[in-house]
């Protein structure tokens, strides 16, 4: 008797979750290092891919949508953090107002709506106000989609962080913008960074949304290789999956150990 | 003896709920003056409006002459020690300290030097670098203590700072609170729950209850002369009786005792009628002869002392207590005793 | 009425942000509600419209494009209108898979959900971060990952071949149990997230009282567990059913024509000149309305289950 905790097959099934996560990853991992050029073979290590995605001819077409994905997802995540912290500090700093529920489910919209949907109602939306789709169209579709996943971790570092040390500064002389930037702002700071990388993330990520509302001629890193994987899986293709997957776990991983030192500094 | 804070009929509503029901008192410069209060009778509320952390329905409070009341808590020169301390995490001790100053406009190295002189009198010198979250939980309650007397504010508010200490800590630093108090020459406005705490600290108390001043006065004043039943109860222990007045003027009354004896007493302000009679348990002695008649139902050791729990004639219940001497004689319960009342024992409330 | 007094205002003079409210939401309102809210509505209107040739639309309202996802009038639209079964076989199509999808995650999930929650505190942390982690990976890379390992000839069927289980390859894409995994795989942490924090929250108290009066262990599991961690389990179907249901990644590049589903029917409506943007904004008006039937349901059972 083990306890009422202990379920026999538990830990197997875990394991086998674990697996099936992660051994499609690390077998495309595996075969971007693949010297071979069939994908079937394995032609010892190399990093010909890696090279060949710097240098080869598909090149500039990668390293463009490389900038477009790079800086779409550096504005799209500066600007729905500095929403999100804004709607944070009216949401949780500012009492009960009339409307609050329902500007509670307007920043949840963009999770409840289907991505497909958002993607329709966003290019008929653009190409009814004439507004020809490209660069700028695809930011402001991705601040808006990114804003609930920058609002969700400022909001719950927020809501731990006492009022008192703002009343604490406005005691001790400062007035309501230095209590903000000296106080609050560095307190929320593991909030907000953790915010800012997950909202970045989701913008480099998305596919969907970007593919309505991108335009011709203008590319994204998804949707540059999805238009390569539809003529067959290439073996440069494993090698940029591969530096998209390490950027992304990289930033998981930044976000969780950021939240994990705010954590130590809550009083 | 000038007033530094002028509160004049404070009136403050949250909503339908009122917190402060025209609250007046006057509090004097370089007084050690303390708002004691069971939780919920308006003490903090008080506090934070003199703070500016609320601001008030109505009425005005006056620094040194001057209405603050409409001030932001930043152009007002009190400064508050919070209860949880409330030191900025991410800031150094000493960064803590030198934050008042720095946001008046001390340069940093008048600030640095005055923030250090702020931890050697708290005697954290050693710990000017150390993080907040470093340090215990006395340490971080002088350092909330320093951070607070730094900027010399013109009165400093304190809200009940040691509820978070042990009962160690919290004696020492009644006598380190008040010294600092004397040392500074700075008005204490101190908000607390525990009346010991009230009684050993302060010049003056007001008590209060239900969003009212229920008296203010020195210690011995709100103990040994109490107004109203809530400030004789709410004081140390007290036998409260109802009692028939006969006649009162001038600070005496003759009452009626429920045994028939007829008393004469210190009073409150008081009509004659039906009132309460309080007695302090430890006035009172066990006699040959006395006003009052009690039958023992226990007798409970305390150490230092001893305590009679007895019922009158009527079924009322009636404390004593004794002295833990060797000459105490200790009644058996079941035995119906003669009590005695001390000079000044007794006193009639005006409900 | 209680609820219309407002709470203590803050204090003009103290820290609340009460008076900045409006000013620190305008951006949020406008950024979504302008272009997310109206888009949405927007679509809804353009499902009435009139299809013009090349993709665009004229402004006359019409219901053809519900006519034509719910009837077949013939090739000339003059034949007594029939039910048109295509559309609706690719929604129950999609439902289906979404479904299967859907328990498969359940059942894998649970157990997850359950042995994470039973460990110690530190532990914990880690395995929910390892159980994250695929979840923030790019969902492309991740389907084309799990295609390049399925595949005829890629690295399963040749380890399976290789450890004599097989013979001949198993052909596995194009197939609706590709699409399924490819869900299943997609949407898993959205299933054992929720599902955690119930258990979490769990007092393991209650089977230790089942235990006690002589419950056994899967019997404490179907009498009591179960009941109590109920809206975590519905929470986490729900995430995993609702983005099956218009996925449109999974069954794109891992199945073929034969498991078409709603996201490549309504994409499809939007690619170059064989495009029908009403049709398109209809089937996703029809889309958005089923998922919001199935939150509307669970938002009143979660309020039955509050009231209980």
């Amino acid at each position: 008797m083990k306890g009422v905790r202990h379920y026999p097959g538990f830990l197997i099934l875990t394991l086998g979750c674990l697996l099936v996560l992660y051994a499609p990853l690390v077998v495309v991992t595996i075969y971007s290092f693949n010297d071979s050029s069939s994908i079937t073979s394995w032609g010892g290590f190399s990093l010909r891919w890696y090279v060949d995605v710097l240098t080869g001819p598909e090149s500039a077409r990668f390293a463009a949508a490389a900038w477009n994905s790079i800086t779409i997802a550096v504005l799209a995540a500066t600007a729905s953090t500095a929403i999100a912290v804004a709607a944070a500090l009216a949401m949780i700093r500012s009492g009960r107002f009339r409307g609050k529920s329902a500007t509670y489910a307007l920043i949840n919209l963009p999770l409840l709506v289907p991505e497909i949907v958002t993607a329709v109602a966003t290019l008929i939306f653009f190409s009814v106000i004439g507004l020809t789709t490209g660069y700028l169209t695809i930011l402001i579709a991705h601040v808006t989609f990114c804003i609930p996943f920058a609002y969700l971790p400022i909001a719950a570092r927020l809501s731990g962080i006492e009022e008192v040390y703002e009343q604490a500064a406005r005691d001790l002389y400062a007035t309501r913008t230095q209590a903000f930037w000296l106080i609050l702002l560095p307190l929320m700071m593991p909030g907000v960074v953790s915010g800012y990388l997950l909202a970045f993330i989701i913008s480099l990520d998305d596919f969907i949304i970007t593919n309505f509302v991108k335009g011709a001629g203008m590319e994204t890193l998804p949707t540059a290789i999805f238009g390569s994987v539809k003529q067959g899986i290439k073996p440069n293709i494993m090698a940029i999956s591969t530096v998209m997957l390490a950027v992304s776990v990289l930033f998981v991983s930044l976000s969780y150990l950021v939240n994990r030192i705010g954590q130590k500094t809550r009083t | 003896m000038s007033t530094a804070i002028d509160v004049r009929s404070v009136v403050k509503h949250y909503g339908t709920m009122t917190a402060l029901h025209q609250v007046s008192m006057a509090i004097r410069d370089n007084e050690f003056f303390t708002l004691l209060g069971p939780s919920g009778c308006g003490k903090t509320t008080l506090l934070r409006c003199i703070a500016g952390f609320e601001s008030v329905s109505g009425g005005d409070i006056l620094l040194y002459g001057r209405d603050i009341a409409t001030l932001e808590p930043n152009y007002r020169p009190v400064n508050t020690v919070f209860q949880q301390y409330a030191l900025f995490p991410h800031m150094s001790v000493l960064d803590n300290v030198a934050f008042g100053l720095k946001m008046k406009g001390v340069g940093l190295a008048e600030r640095r030097a005055r923030a250090g002189k702020m931890l050697e009198m708290v005697h954290l010198s050693a710990f000017a670098d150390r993080m907040p979250s470093q340090l215990s939980g006395g340490q971080q309650q002088r350092v909330a203590l320093a951070r607070a007397l730094a900027p010399e504010p013109k009165v400093l508010l304190l809200d009940e700072p040691l509820s978070a200490l042990d009962l160690k800590l919290r004696q020492a630093m009644r006598v380190e609170l008040k010294t600092l108090q004397e040392q500074t020459g700075i008005t204490f406005i101190f908000v607390t729950h525990d009346q010991e705490e009230a009684l050993t600290m302060s010049d003056r108390i007001a008590v209060m209850s239900q969003g009212r001043v229920q008296q203010i006065g020195t210690a011995r004043e709100i103990y040994e002369a109490p107004n109203n039943r809530f400030v004789a109860d709410f004081i140390g222990e007290t036998n409260l009786l109802e009692v028939e007045v006969v006649t009162a003027s001038g600070g005496m009354a003759e009452v009626v005792l429920p045994g028939g004896h007829r008393l004469r007493c210190a009073a409150a302000d008081t009509t004659p009628g039906r009132h309460h009679l309080s007695i302090r348990p430890e006035r009172l002695s066990i006699a040959a002869e006395g006003p009052l008649t009690g039958t023992v139902e226990r007798v409970v050791y305390l150490g230092t002392d001893l305590q009679l729990l007895t019922r009158l004639p009527d079924g009322a219940p009636f404390t004593l207590r004794l002295q833990n001497s060797a000459r105490t004689q200790v009644p058996e319960p079941g035995s119906t005793v003669s009590l005695q009342l001390e000079d000044g024992a007794a006193r009639l409330l005006v409900d | 009425m209680a609820g219309g007094v407002l709470p203590p205002p803050s204090n003009r003079g103290g820290t609340g942000w009460g008076p900045l409210r409006v000013p620190l939401l305008i951006p949020t309102w406008v950024m979504i509600g302008i272009f997310l809210l109206l888009p949405v509505l927007l679509m809804a209107v353009y499902s009435f419209l009139t299809k013009e040739f090349r993709g665009g639309v004229i402004w006359d309202f019409t219901l053809a494009a519900y006519d034509q996802f719910f009837f077949d009038r013939g090739l000339f639209g003059d034949e007594p209108p029939v039910i048109e079964w295509t559309y609706i076989s690719i929604f129950w199509r999609s439902i289906w898979q979404a479904g299967v999808a859907t328990l498969a995650c359940l059942l894998v999930g649970f157990p997850t959900a359950w042995f994470i929650a039973t460990r110690a505190p530190a532990q914990r942390t880690v395995w929910l971060f390892l159980i994250t982690i695929p979840y923030w990976v790019n969902l492309l890379i991740r389907t084309v990952s799990l295609k390049f390992l399925i595949r005829d000839n890629g690295p399963l069927n040749e380890a399976l071949i290789g450890l004599g289980l097989l013979d001949h390859p198993l052909p596995l894409v194009n197939t609706n149990l590709a699409v399924q995994l490819g869900l299943f795989y997609s949407y898993l942490p959205f299933m054992v997230l929720p599902i955690y924090a119930a258990v979490e929250r769990y007092n393991f108290a209650l089977s230790e009282a089942a235990s006690d009066l002589y419950a056994g262990r899967w019997t404490i599991l179907r009498e009591i567990v179960l009941p109590m961690v109920r809206p975590g389990i519905v929470a986490g179907c729900i995430l995993v059913f609702v983005p099956s249901l218009g996925a449109f990644l999974a069954p794109d590049l891992l199945g073929g024509a034969k498991t078409y589903m709603i996201g490549s029917l309504i994409d499809e409506q939007f690619k170059g000149s064989q495009g029908n943007w009403p049709f398109g904004a209809a089937i996703a008006v029809i889309l958005m309305t089923m998922v919001l039937m199935v939150l509307m349901a669970q938002a009143r059972a979660a309020l039955k289950g509050e009231r209980k």
